[in-house]
């Protein structure tokens, strides 16, 4: 595609633009297919502010031009450019920050506006900018991504007896969603998994995500059975789930809906597992909230974070008003559930909810960061990522097409991956020296996720990624940020491994508001930023004195 | 004390984790002259709990069970201890000995005025001589051609609740000094609480002028026109009234409420909203019953939050502070600070303007010094305020409390700024409480002395130093940008937690 038929005006000069922490600066401003560029020459120096389009959430507009039009019809109005004329483009980013930009001349701002507008919403996702990003340090050739299903398999060997990996999928018929290779009980054969797949909600049957060592028990997950109305049953999916505890008694299937939710999607064909069908698992239900109201949840809580004028009052009812923070305590809720049946009382568990793409993820992630202390290294944490997210379809296209500030109809938005962020970060601020990883990387992920110079979270699942091209044409970003120069900055100064799991609070006190990503654009942060590099050097300081 | 004590042991008694009711430690209660004690009966742990009896606040006996009667127990420091006692008898005399035990009728019932003042008499002198708040005057330059130290106090003849050692401007006459007293609540004149070298401003502070609808007073006038006078090149002061305008208005149907802007030249006057004590005191009991609700959902907890309106009252404190610093900082104009008697919510602006001004203010040995000087020796009623003695309940309000948490938010946003952790304010505040020390019985500096506390109890300040280690935060550096000047914290509601 032409970018530069969007483009009607390319350069403007003398615009002023504004943004958080930094004087009001003049210079000129350029548009090209994916960025804004503006730089200003102030003597010697000159500075350069490069803005990806895709980060722009919403863009609001405002022209004065009262002159401008008296004078277009007046006698020498055609050759005269009105002079006074101008416009405001206020760019509201999707990573929170607000820019200003003024620009002299009306139409060139309506262009601008224009070319912004058009060019910040591509939805081709080879248009995208990860396509063109080609940096010196790195080489297409480098390795893309971290792990593979069959290297994870080969290295958890404890579980091999029992469990094997199926490529069943390879073609990503069985499942589109799905990876081409998945864990499932050794007893189970791939045309039994196909009657399955059959008879769960977009393919996804009951596969392993985590294996616990210490009591061999398992975390699955898969979407909800499609037992409708009549109460359907596959004789399949329950030996596949017999096999899964195989002889151990009980397991445990925690539904992240109500009962009654769950109880109102037989009518649109969906369903739970019934008592009767599936004897020797015990239903719990947790209802997480998704979709829509997560991200009106999202919407309010910025707006609340935006409005400087309210008192403590009205803050605070707006904070509880946004129940962002209520979403967040249910989700460590749920995976501290999830994650007791598994350690403390020795039973396997399937979490589903009903597409098993979202809140399914968001209580299995979270679940294994309190289980596993390999999880929680800078490696496992992205590793957990890639594996739990990325290769296991969470809808990465669709939820974050749009963040907080888009005026847009909302569609599939959803900021599961942004809450599960969120819950990391609360783990993180209860148990500091647990994890090897800083907050500068979860801000970093919650940037990336919405715009990115990398592929890694483009499209919607793996076969999508494959079938762009995005693995031979793109850079992954979880192999930069392992890079060596990278490394330091995303790691916890302070980790130190612990084999125990971390039990998070989940007392209301407990939690607080995630101030690194809602306040970032704040004078606040500046303080605190400044404490985590002291802290820093100190710790370095610290390590060289020993 | 002992007397109080009916029964000094209990066995069989059940500790209760309260986030885990099922665990429970059994051990023995034991009831001594100064602590309950519980001693957990496993033989290769013997945990030990301790309770002073000063920090309890109350004891409550809920219905009695099959299983026996349960205890628990508030303390002012916002701990809760779960106890159960097999034998109803026995929890009842628990309940009663230590109601009696939290409540001492005179000042000698106290722990720090419980043990022998000689046994280590040499430590005990040095421990009080650990601070000096006169160096600490000297050492924001204070006397000098501008400020003076005035004996109009010496034997509190003017002022009861004030230190005998006074600074008021150099063109303040006796007459008008005593005048100028003569027309204020409970006598408390403007004096200087702190001089900034920098800017030659001033924060002082008073009560509320005996003003009335229409009364006036030339000798308070001319006090204030002499602190105008000691800021040279400033053509103004400001007087911050620390209370809701509505509350000051009130006030002059009493005979007593603010400057008229007429009557006095060049003051410009402001008014803050902080609440007063009562309200305090029931915003504190409404947030800590939050805390204890059994399974709150995170919607009951911000409600909570909200309606205790706790943070609201920490914010209007360190607004007034903030309103304080920038006039004293950046504008160069002096501050006189009053609220009704000049006793609470003067000496929390002034402290905390003071904190945000004053890099040593930051430092561990500054904050004592600071609460020495606008706590202590300003006449703060720590013993009315904070329960030492059974007394009237409508005197109690968490006033240094606030203050403290003003500290605690403002090293929240600046994690450099400040000496000391947070370890440090949660120990100031159990002191402030305890009676384990002198420093902070009674009411004010003469009451101290007329009690002799200086002969008969140890002060806090050096055991505080001593174990300055455990207290230090990592992260400050005298050198760091944060160290360094005035601190401008942003007030907006979201930076409070």
């Amino acid at each position: 595609m032409e970018f530069s038929e969007h483009i009607k005006t390319a350069n403007v000069e003398d615009v002023v633009l504004r943004r958080p922490f930094h004087p009001p600066m003049q210079g000129t401003l350029c548009v090209t297919g994916h960025h804004l560029l503006f730089s200003n020459r102030d003597g010697d120096s000159s500075r350069l502010v490069l803005l990806l389009l895709r980060n722009i959430d919403a863009i609001e507009k405002s022209v004065e031009n009262l002159l401008g039009y008296s004078s277009l019809f007046s006698s020498t109005g055609q050759s005269q450019r009105p002079s006074v004329s101008s416009g405001t483009i206020t760019l509201k980013c999707k990573d929170l920050c607000v820019l200003q930009l003024d620009i002299p001349g009306m139409e060139e701002c309506l262009n601008i506006a224009r070319s912004i507008e058009y060019l910040s919403s591509l939805d081709i996702v080879s248009d995208m900018y990860p396509f063109f990003y080609r940096p010196l340090k790195l080489s297409l050739q480098d390795q893309w991504g971290l792990s593979s299903p069959e290297q994870n398999y080969a290295q958890m060997e404890e579980l091999q007896d029992r469990w094997r990996l199926s490529h069943v999928n390879k073609d990503y018929s069985v499942c589109p969603s799905y990876p081409p290779a998945v864990i499932v009980p050794h007893s189970i054969d791939d045309e039994t998994l196909v009657k399955v797949a059959k008879f769960r909600q977009g393919g996804r049957f009951p596969v392993l995500c985590y294996y616990h060592r210490k009591n061999g028990m398992v975390i699955m997950r898969s979407s909800q059975p499609l037992t409708g109305a009549n109460r359907k049953r596959c004789r399949e999916d329950e030996l596949l789930l017999q096999a899964v505890i195989d002889g151990s008694g009980l397991g445990y299937i925690i539904d992240t809906r109500s009962n009654q939710q769950a109880q109102q999607a037989r009518m649109t064909g969906g369903g739970f597992e019934s008592k009767s069908s599936y004897s020797c698992w015990k239903r719990l239900h947790r209802q997480l909230e998704r979709g829509k109201v997560l991200q009106e949840s999202l919407i309010k809580l910025v707006e609340a974070c935006g409005d400087h004028s309210h008192s403590v009052d009205r803050w605070l009812s707006k904070l509880e008003n946004s129940k962002w923070l209520s979403h967040v305590h249910t989700a460590l809720a749920t995976a501290g559930l999830l994650a007791e049946c598994v350690e403390r009382d020795g039973h396997s568990v399937l979490v589903h909810g009903s597409e098993g793409t979202d809140a399914t993820l968001l209580v299995s992630s979270l679940a294994q960061l309190i289980l596993d202390p390999n999880t929680r290294t800078l490696d496992g944490f992205l590793g957990l990522l890639e594996r739990e997210w990325l290769l296991a379809g969470h809808p990465f296209q669709h939820r974050c097409a749009h963040s907080a500030y888009s005026h847009a109809r909302l569609r599939l938005e959803a900021p599961v991956f942004v809450l599960l962020l969120d819950c990391v970060w609360q783990l993180a601020r209860q148990f500091p020296l647990a994890m090897g990883f800083s907050e500068p990387l979860l801000l970093r992920l919650a940037r990336e996720v919405y715009a990115s110079d990398y592929g890694t979270f483009l499209c919607n699942s793996d076969q999508e990624r494959c079938a762009a091209g995005v693995k031979e044409r793109t850079h992954c970003l979880f192999q930069f940020l392992l890079k060596p120069s990278e490394r330091e900055h995303y790691s916890n100064p302070l980790y130190e491994p612990t084999e125990l799991a971390i039990w998070p609070s989940i007392q209301p006190q407990s939690l607080q508001l995630w101030r690194g990503l809602f306040l970032r654009w704040t004078q606040h942060a500046v303080h605190l930023e400044k404490a985590q590099e002291e802290l820093r050097n100190l710790v370095i300081e610290c390590r060289g004195a020993s | 004390m002992m007397e109080h004590i009916r029964t000094p042991k209990v066995e069989n008694v059940r500790l209760i984790d309260r986030t885990a009711p099922r665990k429970a430690m059994v051990g023995t209660l034991y009831l001594s002259a100064t602590h309950t004690i519980f001693v957990e009966n496993n033989p290769e742990t013997r945990r030990e709990t301790w309770v002073l009896h000063s920090m309890v606040a109350s004891v409550e006996r809920p219905p009695t069970t099959p299983s026996g009667s349960h205890l628990v127990v508030h303390t002012k420091n916002f701990q809760v201890v779960q106890l159960l006692i097999p034998q109803e008898r026995d929890a009842m005399d628990v309940q009663a000995s230590l109601a009696r035990l939290s409540r001492p009728e005179k000042y000698s019932e106290l722990y720090c005025l419980s043990i022998n003042p000689n046994a280590n008499k040499e430590e005990r002198e040095e421990s009080w001589s650990f601070l000096d708040l006169q160096a600490d005057y000297r050492r924001m330059g204070v006397p000098n051609n501008l400020w003076v130290s005035t004996p109009a106090n010496s034997e509190y003849r003017v002022c009861d609740t004030y230190p005998s050692e006074l600074f008021v401007p150099k063109s303040a006459t006796p007459p008008v000094i005593v005048g100028s007293s003569k027309f204020r609540s409970r006598g408390r004149l403007p004096v200087l609480t702190y001089f900034h070298q920098d800017t030659l401003a001033a924060i002082c502070r008073c009560s509320q002028p005996l003003s009335g609808f229409s009364a006036r007073s030339q000798e308070d006038e001319q006090m204030l026109e002499a602190i105008m006078k000691s800021n040279p090149g400033s053509d103004y002061i400001y007087v911050v009234d620390t209370r809701p305008k509505l509350n000051a208005m009130a006030n002059r149907a009493a005979g007593k409420g603010y400057e008229n802007e007429d009557h006095y030249a060049n003051i410009k006057l402001q008014f803050i909203g902080i609440e007063n004590i009562h309200v305090m005191r029931n915003s504190q009991q409404k947030i800590s019953d939050v805390g204890e609700l059994k399974t709150p959902s995170m919607g009951d907890f911000l409600w909570g939050l909200e309606s205790s309106g706790w943070l609201k009252h920490i914010k209007a404190v360190l607004d007034a502070g903030v309103f304080i610093a920038k006039a004293v900082a950046e504008e160069g104009i002096s501050v006189v600070v009053h609220c009704s008697d000049g006793w609470d919510r003067t000496a929390q602006a002034c402290s905390v303007a003071s904190v945000l001004l004053e890099p040593y203010y930051r430092t561990m040995k500054g904050l004592m010094l600071l609460i020495e000087r606008d706590w202590v020796s300003f006449g703060h009623k720590f013993s009315h305020r904070y329960n030492h003695l059974e007394g009237d309940p409508k005197e109690v309000s968490p006033v240094i409390d606030q203050f403290l948490e003003c500290v605690w938010q403002l090293s929240e946003q600046f994690p450099c700024a400040f000496e000391f952790n947070e370890r440090f304010l949660v120990q100031l505040h159990r002191h402030v409480y305890s009676c384990q020390y002198g420093n902070f019985l009674g009411n004010s500096q003469k009451e101290r002395r007329d009690m002799g506390l200086r002969e008969r109890t140890h002060s806090l300040w050096p055991q505080l130093w001593k174990d300055r280690a455990q207290y230090a935060n990592p992260l400050y550096r005298a050198d760091h940008t944060q160290t360094q000047g005035i601190l401008r914290p942003n007030t907006t509601p979201y930076c409070f937690k």
